[in-house]
């Protein structure tokens, strides 16, 4: 039973989808995590916190399809990519866990409030710098013996790793920031829009030093990216994210739901080039999605569950947000 | 310095420590969201505010619960790839699917309509809340039913065939996996005991503020729901215990040795040992006080029928009988326990004490925590009684772990162990604070509490945020008028 390639390539189109999904979402959940110390305690930190409660344990469900779907759809790459970024993953699932019930906890005990918005930042900044390793971890290649990971446990801590880890840490910021900028008004918006400003610069200089470092990281990668006619397919991408970086920067001044969005579009073009260094391989240098991939039926039978489920996901997701949309509390200052 | 054998028995740990932790939210959010399915259904129906404030009061504590599920079933969903990678990379292909269809039909749905349950009442009004709050309590089942037969899998393996890397491949029929022999009656069981867990929690809270003369019309409906909870379901609860039993002598006869402390086989009817302490190296139970037949006839339905002990079973595929006899003997005691105090609340009630009896309402708060207990201490006879197996006959938990090294894992484990009890020990102590407080009329809530710093998006006030004395507050609807 060797696994269809076409349907092993729609599956790494589906889990990029949902580790998109997670990173997008999570991410300004994240970010706010990250911002959060500059927030002035009281009303401002409220409402920044308000502006994702009902939000974020949907946000984070996308974590558990993309390490589920892994696991489900590519279970070697699953069984070697946890053991090699094994103490980043602990790291990352405790920070979440700490970030996850603060949106709890911090309402429970004034006398132990500033705790708990120390351990939603922490927590945050913990688990987004760990999600940014584990890419890093990806990129840089992962030993491989047989089925199983070969390489020592602290393999995944290089400086490209802590590049690419403080990298996402200042996506998630610009993320985040833009995020409050659509759901805040007044002060609170105005520092938001400040505090995008800085992650933006801070995310483009990192994503560019990132991209860079890529280059010599590998000489696939460099291949793929400086030789014709590769060159072609994959030029849109960074030319694509020039000028949404562009469009960001004007817009940061004014827009009010335009920065996030166009900050989603840059996360995209990240992705987008992401992917096309690492395709085919699931697990670079050695593990292609198709020798990875589960049989042809445990696709299958998934693919079903995929199509008949996620329009439903993807609508009543888009009702909860409709739910609560708008600027948060406004009225509340009446 | 460290080998393997360490590394295996540290990654155990760690996952008997995570999975027990993370085994008990669940077991009460899966029962206390159908509770306020049911509170929020009443007060619809019957327009009694009394209803409304009590879904209020109990959905402060389910936000508490509910986040700490949520935080320690991540962690369950990726530590299959830490700590168990042969077992993911072998299994994948059986056990992924189950468990991605339980995060598309149940988490999904779980985490989007939260939202508006916590938060959304008055932007969606009465009937579309009422969905979510059913949405929510539907997809907490749906998760029981996805991971219930992934675990059943692991118990009774069915449907699969094997590849050349011993990879489990799906066979045939997705039916056969998912419908394992095992399956329905694990479902079953482990529903019904979430429901009880909540059923206690519930009764023990309501008794206790009986005991604390704060009973209000409010305390008396919930200690009486639970009341019917116990006086009913626990006697189906013991059917299905037995009948998962049976399944478990049928399909893995070395679990039910252990459960029962056989180390010898028994031609001509098994006694039934009540207490012992059984000795795995000697081979028998010390000071064993039994019932002769007793086994045989709980068993096989025939006091004289044959039945085979540890000694048929070769001794590298013995489970460990210590831990699953006494863990056996502490759910089926606490089990007739709640038999008791449902049977004493239907007397009480009868009687017209059910309110006024302070010894039932003494034995129902020391009974409140017990429907945790019971699910741990089932869920380790189950779990503890499968070794040394990870796939029943089929893959060695041994044989199961990741190429790790021990001090990585016992770090790891070490980090759990601290967060995992200060982070849930600070959660269940804010729930005990939230229940402390007797439910009242007005109850605050969702989203409009006086003084709650946002209203609209704003998150569950806590009870700081609460003003009010519940001591002071009316007692009863007479009082109230």
């Amino acid at each position: 039973m060797v696994p269809d390639p076409t349907l092993s390539a729609i599956w790494a189109f589906i889990i990029a989808f949902a580790v998109f999904a997670y990173v997008v979402m999570d991410g300004f959940d994240l970010g706010i995590g990250v911002l959060f110390p500059t927030f002035a305690p009281g009303r401002e930190r409220d409402r920044a916190m308000n502006s994702i409660a009902p939000v974020w344990d949907g946000n984070e469900t996308w974590l558990v399809l993309g390490g589920g779907g892994l696991f489900a759809a590519f279970p070697l790459a699953y069984a070697v990519i946890m053991p090699a970024t094994y103490p980043l993953v602990i790291a990352m699932l405790l920070g979440l866990v700490f970030r996850g019930v603060a949106f709890e906890f911090r309402w429970r005990d004034d006398r132990h409030r500033a705790f708990w918005d120390v351990a939603f930042t922490g927590g945050s900044l913990v688990a987004a710098m760990a999600q940014g390793m584990v890419l890093g971890a990806l990129l840089q290649g992962i030993e491989v013996s047989g089925r199983e990971y070969a390489g020592s446990w602290w393999d995944w801590l290089t400086p490209y790793t802590l590049l690419t880890g403080i990298g996402t840490v200042a996506g998630y910021a610009l993320l985040g920031a833009t995020w409050l900028i659509w759901k805040l008004d007044g002060e609170g918006q105005a520092h938001a829009r400040k505090l995008a400003k800085r992650a933006f610069w801070a995310t483009a200089v990192l994503m560019a030093a990132v991209s860079i470092y890529n280059l010599g990281l590998r000489t696939e990668y460099a291949e793929r990216w400086l030789s014709t006619p590769d060159l072609w397919f994959a030029l849109p991408v960074p030319v694509a994210t020039a000028v949404l970086g562009l469009w960001l920067l004007r817009a940061l001044a004014k827009g009010e739901a335009l920065p996030f969005f166009l900050s989603l579009g840059l996360f995209a073009c990240g992705m987008a080039g992401l992917g096309l260094t690492i395709w085919p391989n699931v697990v670079p240098p050695s593990l292609t999605i198709f020798e990875a991939a589960a049989p042809e039926r445990s696709q299958w039978f998934m693919l079903i569950g995929v199509g008949l489920t996620m329009p439903l996901i993807l609508a009543y997701t888009g009702w909860a947000y409709w739910v609560f949309r708008g600027k948060v509390a406004h009225e509340g200052y009446h | 310095m460290f080998d393997n054998a360490d590394a295996l028995i540290l990654a155990r740990i760690q996952f008997a420590f995570t999975v027990s932790f993370h085994f008990i939210f669940p077991a009460f959010s899966i029962g206390l969201a159908s509770f306020l399915a049911v509170l929020e259904g009443l007060w619809l129906k019957t327009g009694k505010t009394r209803y409304l404030d009590l879904y209020r009061y109990w959905l402060k504590i389910f936000a508490v619960a509910f986040a700490m599920g949520v935080v320690s079933g991540i962690v369950m969903s990726y530590q299959f790839g830490t700590n168990w990678a042969v077992f993911s990379d072998k299994t994948g292909p059986v056990l992924g699917p189950l468990m991605a269809y339980e995060v598309l039909t149940a988490f999904f749905l779980e985490a989007g309509f939260l939202g508006v349950m916590l938060f959304g009442m008055e932007r969606v009004g009465k009937r579309l809340h009422f969905f979510a709050t059913c949405m929510v309590a539907f997809g907490t089942f749906v998760s029981a039913f996805w991971i219930l037969s992934a675990n059943s899998w692991m118990h009774t393996p069915a449907g699969y065939i094997l590849g050349a890397n011993g990879q489990f491949l799906p066979g045939e029929s997705w039916f056969d996996i998912v419908f394992n022999p095992s399956f329905p009656y694990r479902l079953v069981h482990t529903v019904i005991a979430a429901y009880l867990t909540t059923a206690f929690a519930v009764g023990g809270i309501g008794a206790w503020h009986l005991l604390k003369g704060r009973a209000n019309e409010h305390v008396r409906t919930m200690f009486s729901m639970a009341m019917w909870m116990a006086a009913l379901v626990v006697p189906v609860q013991i059917v299905a215990g037995d009948m998962q039993g049976l399944n478990t002598l049928e399909h893995q006869p070395a679990k039910v040795m252990a459960m029962e402390g056989h180390f010898e086989s028994h031609p001509d009817g098994a006694p039934l040992i009540l207490f012992g302490i059984p000795d795995s190296k000697a081979g028998r139970v010390d000071y064993a006080i039994e019932i002769p037949k007793a086994s045989s006839l709980i068993l096989k339905h025939d006091p004289d029928a044959p039945l085979a002990g540890l000694d048929t079973v070769p001794e590298d595929e013995r489970p460990p009988v210590g831990i699953v006899f006494w863990s056996f003997r502490i759910m089926v005691g606490l089990g007739f326990a709640m038999l008791g105090i449902g049977m004493w609340s239907l007397f009480a009630r009868w009687r017209g004490r059910l309110y006024d009896w302070p010894w039932l309402h003494r034995a129902a708060l020391v009974m409140g925590p017990s429907g945790f207990v019971a699910v741990l201490a089932g869920w380790i006879t189950t779990e503890v009684g499968r070794q040394p197996w990870v796939v029943y006959g089929q893959l060695r938990t041994a044989d199961a772990a990741s190429p790790l090294d021990a001090p990585a894992v016992g770090a790891s484990l070490l980090a759990f162990v601290l967060v995992y009890f200060a982070v849930f020990g600070v959660g269940v102590w804010y729930i005990l604070r939230l229940a402390a407080k007797s439910p009242h009329p007005g109850e605050g809530g969702v989203a409009e509490d006086m003084d709650a710093p946002i209203r609209t998006a704003g998150i569950t006030p806590g009870p700081t945020q609460n003003p009010g004395d519940p001591d002071k507050l009316p007692r009863n609807r007479e009082e109230a008028e």
